[in-house]
């Protein structure tokens, strides 16, 4: 479990990041964070795995407080920055130096990662490698970890096209019951079939978390020639297929989830997104 | 696996799955792939395929034994077939009749076609 209640955060003392800041997330899913560029993604990635504190609020991950960067909670996080450390070892020897922090580690699912990912030889120093290819290193051992959060900043970027398939098996195969996979991205094609937990970042706020069965079962989400006007449509968006519209489900057919078509809804209109879906916390509580 | 923008993710892996059956790929009484195995190979979330299987489930297509895993119902294809008749009465056949008015086609003309198309079907 990682709760978040009332963040504040600045990086400079005339520019507030966070002021309020509120999320809680629940394990066995994985959840996509999505925001304009500067929302404070990567931000709210690092506080979670207590690199950077809060200056004001409570952050608590697993029962304990990232602050405090206990060794109970760090063994239990793995935290895939965008900017990858440099790294001069040689990825055997980058195994045998970091994987006895993290006591679940399994050395053979580490081997069967790289392996899927084409990266052959343990010898090769990690710095020499591609951005790319270095990902891919970070990503097999993170997923090896066995961790209980697992923290990626834009995991599919550099990535090239069989890489990103064989990132989505991997992560497919690595959801556990008891695993929080949390995944900021902006290339939400990559991931559409992927997450199933959709949370969206707006002027430094959380203005949506849901769960993406509740999301179909409120909205429908259709594309087609004829453009429907009415009270329901909450967004609609031209273009050469017809139109892509958002509105309120009222038939309770469960539609394709558009994650960018979501994306745009809520920032346009999210007093009303926000309406529609606590009406349904108020039902089932 | 390539999902098109008509039906829900989950949806759209039943009917893979339904069609599996159909075509005989995976018979009767035989044992599904687990949950983590199918989502692992068509790279969708677990909890999507879960959803997926609760559909097969409830519709009687597939059976869960607790512990073991999921299996083929003995009369699956049937069940899949009155599923999709069901499904084409109820959504596809409206939009076409919707197409066939719009274009002011007439319905004899259909006939023909239909058994055109019936004795092609026989001669194969």
């Amino acid at each position: 479990m990682i709760q978040i209640k009332h963040v504040e955060f600045s990086y400079s003392r005339n520019a507030q990041l966070f002021t309020g800041l509120e999320l809680s997330l629940s394990p066995g899913h994985i959840h996509g964070i999505l925001g304009k560029n500067g929302e404070g993604k990567s931000t709210l990635l690092k506080m979670i795995s207590g690199m950077i504190f809060p200056q004001k609020g409570e952050i608590e991950v697993l029962g304990y407080e990232p602050r405090k960067r206990q060794p109970e909670m760090l063994r239990e996080i793995f935290f895939l920055p965008e900017e990858l450390p440099p790294i001069t070892l040689s990825i055997e020897n980058y195994e045998k130096v970091y994987a006895p922090f993290y006591p679940h580690f399994n050395h053979e699912q580490f081997q069967g990662y790289l392996q899927e990912f084409e990266i052959n030889s343990g010898k090769s120093q990690i710095n020499k490698l591609s951005y790319g290819q270095k990902k891919k290193v970070f990503m097999a051992f993170g997923l090896a970890t066995n961790t209980k959060i697992v923290l990626l900043d834009e995991p599919t970027n550099g990535l090239d096209i069989p890489s990103k398939a064989q990132f989505r098996k991997m992560t497919a195969s690595a959801l556990e019951e008891e695993r929080i996979m949390l995944i900021s991205t902006h290339q939400v094609r990559d991931l559409d079939s992927l997450i199933d937990s959709i949370i969206i970042m707006n002027s430094h706020q959380i203005v949506f978390n849901e769960l993406c069965e509740n999301i179909t079962e409120k909205l429908l989400f259709s594309y087609g020639k004829e453009k429907s006007e009415g009270e329901e449509v909450l967004y609609s968006e031209e273009n050469l297929r017809g139109f892509d519209q958002v509105s309120i489900n009222k038939t309770g057919e469960e539609s394709k989830l558009d994650i960018e078509l979501l994306f745009n809804t809520v920032l346009k209109n999210h007093q009303r997104i926000r309406e529609i879906f606590s009406n349904q916390n108020n039902k089932r509580f | 696996m390539e999902f098109n923008d008509a039906q829900a993710i989950y949806l759209q892996i039943a009917d893979y799955i339904s069609e599996h059956i159909l075509l005989g790929k995976w018979k009767e009484g035989e044992r599904l792939l687990s949950v983590r195995e199918l989502g692992t190979e068509l790279e969708v979330n677990p909890n999507t395929v879960m959803r997926a299987y609760d559909f097969l489930q409830s519709n009687e297509i597939i059976y869960n034994k607790r512990g073991i895993g999921y299996f083929v119902a003995d009369d699956a294809k049937e069940k899949i077939l009155n599923y999709r008749r069901k499904r084409f009465l109820e959504k596809e056949l409206p939009i076409l009749f919707k197409n066939i008015h719009l274009l002011n086609i007439d319905v004899e003309e259909i006939k023909k076609r239909y058994n055109d198309y019936l004795q092609k079907q026989q001669a194969l």
